[in-house]
């Protein structure tokens, strides 16, 4: 080995110097994207080993885990078979339910109903740092990945883009402290900014301390950033705390509760209309309708009890102030200031039909 | 043609005298030579075409016949010609780098005292140094910089004549053995 150095020494030395000068360079160049060479350069050398590593630990993992359930499988079969009937109606809904929480196909059906062009990418590796949130996808500029690009899950959205190389993407995640986001409450439609904490939790900035905004409560994208397109979802409210001049809202991330393994890059957003219900993590199963004449309506409807009034309570109190007016021969809105009111103490006789508000529902 | 019974070709050891030169020497004149590229052009602008670092790397790397100190010298020379510079630190450090690699090799196999060998290296190193900074430059920062053939001859020729009376005045600089 020695003499081996000793022969090559100018050579290596040569190299060495060269090497050295080269991450030099590479690290005072930055490319068009802004992004320094030498983290180019790292970064297009190290992610094809950490997805060939990735793939070998999935491969791995997934044929002991494969084998382990053909195992399970088998031996519960034979208990299934004993057991017949409804335990084989279990087994079916259980299978049911791996399938809808089959990730890939999740991330299929959203990509294909979502009307945003996206790219499908998976996380291969975690940055460097102790309290940097930070992830590798393997989608790069190849891919037509850029910086700035929103990324999402069906549940929610997860980062954005911070440097976008070759082979693959660094992804900053809403819950790094450098990460902020437009977003907007689903009730109020209140705006705020969705700033990361290093921690599980996100918090939501800038919201006055009058905005009325309660835990349970979901927060979609406003649009405001120009990253994330509007109206998808983000988190739910966790904690509400009044302070001047503006609340501190805690609000749980959607996209993180299940753990990150595949994700979509929004490629070319779309802005989309927030739903009014919550988004829900599971399909409802809806029955098949009932035969038609299954059900009878009653032959006697003037006997049938009748309908208590449908709406809200507001709609209840209203109908009730007006046929105590009506019942006084006073038209709201007309009398003159100092005009005597009607009482509204007054008892009124049972009704003869029931009542119902205007524009109110009521059973057949 | 032999080219060793012309003397060209170093035929045994002995023949490959190495120079010394003191240390204020190896200090003062790679320091000179880039406060001249740095300074003068400001005065004379004609002279702006005279790459005095490269020739100076040349001569030490030819002289000393030593390929670790001959890329030593072109490293540090090239680093603080870049550190003048608005290129990123290690641009001219790689080409000055392995000018004074590949001059050092050839000094251990030529008779580099004879002129006419001093006048072909340096033009030949000349070139190399513009067409490998040429390439990284487009390599490396992907900068669109134009390469002048005809413009880079002329300049290596007369780079060439001017390192001929460098060399000869640097001589005088040498140790006695």
């Amino acid at each position: 080995m020695e003499s081996f150095l000793n022969r090559y020494r100018s050579i290596t030395i040569l190299l060495l110097v060269i090497l050295a000068q080269l991450v030099l360079v590479a690290f005072q160049v930055k490319n068009d994207r802004d992004v320094r060479m030498i983290r180019v350069w790292t970064v297009t050398a190290v992610t094809p080993v950490a997805r060939i590593v990735e793939a070998l630990r999935g491969g791995s993992s997934g044929f002991v885990r494969n084998y382990l359930l053909l195992r399970d499988a088998h031996e519960e079969n034979r208990r299934l078979q004993a057991e017949l009937g409804h335990l084989k109606m279990d087994n079916i809904d259980l299978k049911n339910q791996l399938d809808m929480a089959d990730r890939a196909k999740a991330l299929a059906v959203f990509q294909s109903h979502t009307p945003s062009r996206t790219v499908a990418a998976t996380v291969i590796g975690v940055g460097a740092g102790t309290n940097s949130k930070l992830v590798f996808v393997d989608r790069g500029s190849v891919s037509g990945v850029e910086r700035g690009m929103a990324v999402v899950t069906p549940d929610g959205i997860v980062g954005k883009v911070i440097a976008a190389y070759p082979t693959a993407s660094a992804v900053l995640l809403i819950t790094d402290p450098d990460f902020a986001a437009g977003v907007i409450s689903q009730k109020g439609q209140v705006h705020g900014t969705l700033k990361g904490q290093g921690t599980p939790t996100c918090r939501v900035d800038y919201v006055p301390f009058e905005e009325k905004v309660e835990p349970g409560e979901w927060f979609y994208t406003s649009g405001d950033d120009r990253i994330f397109p509007h109206g998808f979802p983000v988190g739910v409210v966790k904690v509400v705390r009044n302070a001047q001049p503006f609340k501190e809202i805690l609000v749980d991330p959607s996209a993180m509760a299940r753990g990150l393994e595949d994700v979509l890059i929004l490629v070319a957003g779309v802005h989309q209309e927030i739903p009014d219900t919550p988004p829900v993590n599971q399909s409802v199963f809806i029955g098949t309708p009932p035969p038609a004449g299954a059900v009878k309506p009653p032959d006697n409807p003037g006997n049938a009890p009748p309908a208590a009034p449908a709406g809200t309570e507001a709609d209840r109190l209203r109908t009730q102030y007006k046929d105590i007016g009506d019942a006084q021969g006073h038209k709201f809105g007309e009398g003159t200031p100092g005009s005597k009111p009607p009482d509204f103490n007054l008892k009124l006789p049972p009704a003869s039909k029931p009542s119902v508000p205007p524009g109110g529902a009521s059973h057949p | 043609m032999s080219y060793s019974g012309g003397h060209i070709l170093i035929g045994s050891q002995r023949e490959g005298h190495v120079s010394q030169f003191p240390a204020w020497v190896m200090l003062v004149v790679p320091l000179a030579s880039i406060l001249f590229q740095v300074y003068v052009p400001l005065f004379f602008q004609f002279l702006s075409f005279l790459e005095m670092p490269l020739l100076v790397v040349v001569y030490f790397a030819l002289m000393r016949r030593s390929q670790v100190g001959g890329l030593l010298v072109g490293a540090l020379v090239g680093l603080a010609q870049d550190s003048l510079s608005k290129n990123p630190l290690g641009m001219l450090g790689i080409v000055n780098t392995l000018v004074g690699y590949f001059a050092a090799s050839v000094g251990l196999r030529l008779d580099v005292d004879q002129p006419l060998i001093r006048l072909l290296l340096t033009f030949f190193f000349f070139l190399f140094h513009q067409l490998f900074y040429w390439l990284m430059v487009r390599a490396l920062l992907g900068q669109q910089l134009a390469f002048e053939v005809q413009r880079t001859l002329v300049l290596g020729l007369l780079n060439a004549i001017v390192g001929i009376s460098l060399y000869h005045f640097l001589d005088k600089l040498r140790k006695a053995t």
